[in-house]
């Protein structure tokens, strides 16, 4: 990569490569695919607002890995009943 | 016990696994081991031409699986070295012509004679995956320092450690250093760090490569060849001996800016 490139803050090829395999591969071992990602997402959102407020548009539900082990990891932030949600 | 039996595999084809098992095993054999390479590729056998033994064929691997011939007749001896063996595959043929459990029986009727066994596989997770792994008591696995190769190597881990098979240990082949110091390739920390496997070691790309593949005599036999180097060392890391990896650190800073003012007789 040129040297005008890495000035201007571009991700090497190297770093691109890297992140492109990290994602790659937490989709392959856990053979979950991005797009099962958004069907499980959604139904966790459907399943939990009938019971909590959930404020929708702010759920991720990712795949993560530390060495050779996977877990699918879901953040969901809570609604306040009275303010937002 | 006998022989080890070392099964040189892949996810991705074409990343150097008959280079790979050629000049390990000639390396083995410079060294003074009884060493045998089984051309485990049927149909697409290249190991007999990586080791120029291509014209001494007589009978191969699915003869001897047929009881056509016995196991020793169809190893041929390399000239150049004391103790190298090759039983080559067979052309003609497809995978389904040897078993897995020919494999193991083969494997089990050379280990008396020999220090190490190689096994050349074919690319791809199929029939012929299996039959290679079967007996195999280590297992190398190739990469390129590339997204795709490394990728499909992964799976080969994953595909290994469901089989019950002891971890594979990575060889990085054809590594550029002078691209890796530029940010443009992936270095062999990336590939380490991803696939969380041991590194037995790491091969740079090098023109003598081909030029001895095409000739018939496997780079080894170059003094001087760095990717020979590094196959002597792979040789001697499996017997035992701790030797310095090269990494890609060779040609970074002071100290690789030095090596390479040496290596290049004071010109820039
Ligand atoms: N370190 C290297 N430097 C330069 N060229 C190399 C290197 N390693 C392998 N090659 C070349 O890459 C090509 C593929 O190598 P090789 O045949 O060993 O791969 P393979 O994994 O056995 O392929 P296949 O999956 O088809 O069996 C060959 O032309 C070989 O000469
Ligand atoms: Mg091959």
């Amino acid at each position: 990569m040129s040297w005008l490139d890495r000035l201007r803050g571009q991700p090497s090829p190297r770093e691109t490569a890297k992140q492109r395999l990290q994602v790659i591969l937490v989709h392959d071992r856990s053979d979950l695919s991005p797009g099962l990602l958004e069907v499980i997402k959604d139904e966790i959102i459907a399943v939990l607002s009938r019971h909590v407020p959930i404020i929708a548009e702010e759920v991720r539900v990712t795949v993560t890995q530390d060495a050779r082990e996977c877990r699918l990891v879901a953040d969901i932030p809570l609604g306040n009943r009275h303010g937002r949600s | 016990m006998g022989a080890q039996v070392i099964t040189v595999t892949s996810g991705k084809g074409g990343v150097g696994k008959t280079t790979v098992t050629a000049n390990v095993g000639m390396a083995l054999a410079m060294a003074g081991k009884k060493v045998v390479c089984i051309d485990a590729d049927i149909g697409l056998r290249n190991l007999d031409v990586v080791l120029g033994l291509e014209n001494r064929i007589v009978y191969d691997i699915v003869h001897v699986v047929e009881g056509r011939c016995r196991t020793r007749q169809a190893l041929i001896r390399d000239k150049r070295v004391p103790d190298l063996y090759l039983m080559p595959a067979a052309q003609s043929r497809d995978k389904s012509a040897v078993k897995p459990e020919d494999m193991v029986r083969i494997c089990e009727e050379l280990r008396p004679e020999f220090d190490y066994i190689l096994i050349d596989s074919a690319a791809g997770i199929e029939e012929g995956f299996r039959t290679a792994l079967a007996p195999a008591d280590l297992i190398l696995l190739v990469t390129n320092p590339e997204v795709a190769a490394v990728r499909d190597a992964d799976r080969v881990v994953g595909l290994v450690e469901a089989m019950g098979k002891p971890t594979p240990k990575l060889i990085v082949n054809r590594l550029k250093p002078d691209m890796v110091r530029r940010g443009d390739m992936l270095d062999t920390s990336d590939v380490l760090e991803i696939l969380a496997i041991e590194l037995l070691g790491v091969i740079p790309e090098d023109e003598q490569v081909i030029v001895a593949t095409n000739r018939g005599t496997p780079v080894v036999l170059e003094e001087r060849s760095p990717a020979g180097q590094a196959f002597r060392a792979i040789a001697r890391r499996l017997m035992g001996e701790t030797v310095p990896l090269f990494l890609s650190e060779d040609g970074q800073g002071v100290l690789g800016w030095l090596r390479r003012l040496v290596r290049s007789g004071g010109g820039r």
